[in-house]
């Protein structure tokens, strides 16, 4: 596949260096150090050039292109770009936006402004903060089949019950699937005898509610969050404390500058906004952010949010979530005391890698950097799924595929060995990264 | 750029010269009764003729210096060519010229505080007269706090524009005009609908003494919140049934006129989502509920009935700034004779035809006042202050306490001078009596207590205290702001 990537940020390089290896990428941006610094860091075609620019697009051969994705910093320029595009070939595009109201109007007619698929990067991260601050042992919450499904990656502390258990005893849920253990980096597929241990990671897929159930069982003395506290009111901040107040719950936002401050003041009557600086020891002292159930880090850079994760933990925060726009500091920081590090970078690629696929994938989430993936597929009549049971299905399938969920007629169904999957279906599935293509095309 | 008086003086010539319509159709009502026609017949020559002098001058377009000159300069003049019938007529107190102003004041500034001393000694033209001049100070102060006052910011403009972002008047349709007509339509529409219903009650025998010139007069006086009566028992010279009729129409006055509007609509989501009228309405419901157990420890009524309709009509009459009264409510205990004062500063809606300080100030000082309390213990907290879920700007907030506390000032220097006044000229008057006469006069809403009670008169006051009362009653009405603008050098300098 030919893919033109226009903007070699940080999403689109880190965009280009996943998809280099199996594809034919070019990538535009306006900037020539960082063309030059791409030249001998991938192995990509840069290009120096505005990608709004009709010359600039037909010297890339658009025309020929299979994928354009517009992923510079300004959302008009990614808009504009993607919809030069379509005018000048038939390829897929993509645009990432910032604010969500491009999104919010894109979504009212699908491919609008020429745009095939919408990606809105600062949303995305809020939904995630979101999902993983409403269940208190989670690391990684992805929504799949318009929210029937959820994919959830757990904690087991030393002090959880459900160390120790069988994943026999553990599985007291109707509609969850245990898909996978995360053990001291390798992926098991869990049996019935496997002994959850204290210390794994485990991936399980399954209804919104038998998450929460199952991350009460792993934590019973956990309760809801009921009071977070956000620091950094930007985009991303914003929009949590937007998505919080849709479930009820007070937030309680950060905010250096005072006329963002004001402004925020303004759009969320529910939050409280403190005008002031969310690393000042002292101010975090008097809005005791101590006794806060979560608190979210979404400041301008990387240090910062540690910074201000490390002093909320030290005065006793519950849990503490930090952004990363440096996806590979999500383990540092998870390793030096960041409860959960949320890179929405690495959203933002799982949300455009499955249109790379050879077959779309509806919705794909990334496992642990990239050991395994979920994805969501529709069953078609060539499916080694279909019209059988699944117990004799998965002997045709690699090993490290586990099947989580199927969703039929926007009802979610729990897969059991004798479960018949039909044309139709959406089926949500865990597999290893190794085979993800074999997966894809089985299925 | 100085003061371009021409352009206000030529407007309040175009108001003068539209003036003469009512007196005309005073003039065909005296032919009617066959009472005497000068009073009214050469106020509409002498009001045609100056306003048609006046709009001679020339006409440059409306700033907001001129608006307040002409905003000042109308509820003046109005006031003088009302008060011409009554010294014409030269019947009763009304004949000395200050009590004519006084009352024609009173009825332009929807006050409803009367001089008459005898009712009897007035003609029925004089006393419908009396209730024109009140239905169209309500018309007026629509039109103006909807129309003009929107479009120039001062104290109540900004109301408008705090409070009724959503219901922004000017965005009822595009233009000012439509919109202005559209609420006269329904100050209208809400009289007629005043005047059937008594007439309704009087055809199901519930109202015997109700005919059409009652009807008239008393919605005519009502819409208005404005509160004079031909009768000297006001209301409580009609049936229970009346009395009961007259608190809605009352509290629909005094209630935003926009809101009426989408309500008229089929929209009822604004009026619910309103704080401000949730605010007026718990002041009423509250001050009523009080004020009926004082009622019922004093032991002034026998049975349930008589307590409530009192006490909900003498409440809601004070809140909303009419003024009219079922009852000798200054013969009532203290306690709820208090409760009666209280609710004088209250006020009903912005947007209405009501005075005094309004729901929506009061709501935006408590919640100010929260907020305030909130910042203490969050000193960095930034937190707007909300009405009805949009944001009150800070500098509209700082002009609220302003007025709210100019209002409170004016007040307590008035009761002072009231007192004095009237030991300078030997009058006895108690101190509560001449608080209540201060707040009642100057917040327009007519009775007070002690001689000035419902079914009293200002004429026990020395001329002096009376011509004080005259001037607050003409600075209440226009909101204080656009008078003492007008005392400012600054005003007059380019």
């Amino acid at each position: 596949m030919r893919v033109i990537i226009v903007g070699a940020g940080q999403v689109g390089s880190s965009i280009a260096a996943s998809l280099s290896q199996d594809h034919d990428v070019v990538v535009i941006d306006i900037d020539s150090e960082r063309v030059e610094s791409l030249t001998y860091s991938l192995d990509v075609l840069p290009v120096e050039g505005d990608g709004t620019d009709v010359e600039t697009l037909e010297g890339v051969d658009v025309t020929d292109a299979d994928m354009v994705i517009a992923s510079t910093d300004d959302d008009e320029t990614n808009i504009v770009t993607a919809g030069t595009a379509k005018t000048l070939g038939d390829a897929f595009t993509i645009a990432r936006v910032k604010s969500p109201k491009y999104l919010d109007a894109w979504e009212r007619s699908k491919g609008a402004f020429g745009v095939d698929f919408m990606v809105c990067t600062d949303l995305l991260a809020a939904k995630s903060i979101v999902g993983i601050i409403g269940l208190p042992t989670a690391l990684d919450v992805d929504m799949f089949a318009d929210g029937l499904v959820q994919m959830t990656e757990f904690e087991i502390p030393a002090d959880s019950p459900v160390a120790n258990q069988t994943i026999k005893e553990a599985d007291r849920f109707d509609s969850l699937t245990f898909a996978a253990i995360i053990r001291d980096d390798a992926v098991l597929i869990p049996r019935g005898d496997t002994v959850i241990e204290a210390g794994d990671d485990i991936v399980a897929i399954g209804s919104p509610d038998s998450m929460r159930g199952f991350s009460s069982a792993i934590a019973p003395q956990e309760e809801g969050p009921t009071e977070v506290v956000i620091v950094g009111g930007g985009e991303i901040g914003y929009q949590t404390a937007l998505l919080l107040d849709e479930r009820g719950l007070k937030s309680t936002i950060i905010e250096k500058d005072e006329d963002r401050a004001r402004w925020l003041a303004e759009q969320l009557p529910n939050s409280t906004v403190i005008n002031g600086d969310a690393t000042d020891q002292e101010l975090l002292e008097t809005e005791n952010v101590g006794l806060a159930d979560a608190l979210v880090a979404a400041l301008e850079n990387d240090q910062q949010n540690l910074l201000a994760t490390l002093l909320a933990k030290r005065m006793g925060t519950s849990r503490t979530i930090a952004i990363t726009n440096n996806g590979d500091f999500a383990d540092l920081f998870e390793t030096v005391g960041v409860d959960v590090a949320v890179s929405p970078r690495e959203a933002t690629a799982e949300e455009i890698t499955r249109f790379t696929r050879a077959r779309r994938a509806e919705n794909v989430s990334i496992i642990d950097g990239d050991r395994a993936e979920v994805i969501e597929l529709e069953i078609d009549a060539e499916s080694v799924l279909v019209d059988r049971p699944i117990r004799d299905s998965t002997a045709d399938l690699p090993e490290g595929v586990v099947i989580g969920a199927i969703t039929r007629d926007g009802r979610l169904i729990t897969p059991r060995g004798d479960t018949v999957v039909e044309v139709g279906d959406h089926v949500v599935v865990f597999t290893d990264t190794g085979v993800v293509s074999e997966v894809t095309e089985k299925l | 750029m100085r003061v371009d008086w021409r352009t206000s003086a030529s407007l309040v010539g175009t108001v003068l010269k539209s003036l003469t319509i009512p007196l005309v159709a005073m003039v065909l009502v005296a032919v009617w009764y066959g009472e005497q026609v000068e009073p009214f017949a050469i106020p509409a020559a002498v009001t045609f003729a100056a306003g048609l002098g006046l709009e001679r001058f020339d006409r440059g377009d409306l700033g907001l210096r001129e608006a307040y000159l002409m905003v000042a300069v109308t509820w003046l003049a109005i006031a003088f060519v009302g008060a011409l019938p009554f010294v014409i007529a030269g019947e009763g107190a009304l004949a000395q010229p200050i009590n004519a102003m006084f009352e024609a004041t009173s009825g332009i500034t929807t006050t409803g505080a009367t001089v008459i001393e005898s009712f009897d000694a007035h003609g029925r033209t004089i006393h419908l007269w009396r209730a024109t001049l009140q239905w169209l100070g309500g018309l007026g102060i629509l039109v103006l706090a909807v129309a003009v006052l929107s479009q120039i910011s001062v104290g109540g403009a900004q109301l408008m524009e705090t409070e009724t972002q959503t219901e922004n008047v000017t965005k009822l349709t595009p233009r000012i005009e439509e919109t202005a007509r559209l609420l006269g339509a329904i100050y209208l529409g809400l009289t007629a609908l005043m005047v059937v219903t008594l007439l309704g009650l009087r055809a199901v025998g519930l109202a015997p003494n109700v005919g059409i010139y009652e009807a008239v007069a008393h919605a005519f006086t009502a819409i208005s919140t404005a509160g004079f009566s031909p009768e000297p028992l006001s209301i409580g010279a009609y049936s229970p049934a009346v009395q009961w009729a007259t608190i809605p129409f009352m509290f629909v006055g005094a209630t935003n006129f926009v809101l009426l509007y989408f309500l008229l609509k089929g929209d009822f989501g604004r009026l619910r989502d309103s704080e401000e009228f949730r605010f007026y309405l718990g002041v009423v419901l509250g001050l009523s509920a009080l004020t009926a157990g004082f009622l019922i420890t004093d032991q002034q009524f026998q049975g349930i009935e008589p307590v409530a309709r009192h006490a909900l009509f003498q409440v809601v009459s004070i809140v909303t700034t009419t003024g009219y009264a079922t009852v000798d409510f200054d013969l009532w205990s203290p306690a709820a004779k208090h409760m009666l004062f209280l609710g004088m500063f209250v006020g009903g809606m912005a947007g209405s035809t009501t005075c005094s300080i309004k729901a929506l100030r009061w709501l935006v000082v408590v919640k100010s006042f929260r907020r305030d309390l909130f910042t203490e213990v969050h000193p960095d907290a930034i937190r707007p202050v909300r009405v009805s879920g949009r944001v009150v700007d800070e500098e509209t907030i700082r002009d609220i306490y302003g007025y709210v506390l100019l209002s409170l000032i004016i007040f307590a220097v008035f009761t002072v001078f009231i007192i004095t006044d009237t030991t300078r000229s030997a009058t006895v008057v108690g101190e509560f009596d001449a608080m209540g006469a201060a707040a009642s006069t100057f917040l327009n809403i007519g009775p007070a207590f002690g001689a000035a009670g419902p079914y009293g008169t200002y004429n026990v006051f020395p001329e002096t205290t009376k011509v004080a009362m005259i001037v607050l009653m003409w600075v209440g009405r226009i909101e204080i702001i656009p008078v003492l603008v007008l005392l400012t050098p600054a005003y007059w300098r380019s």
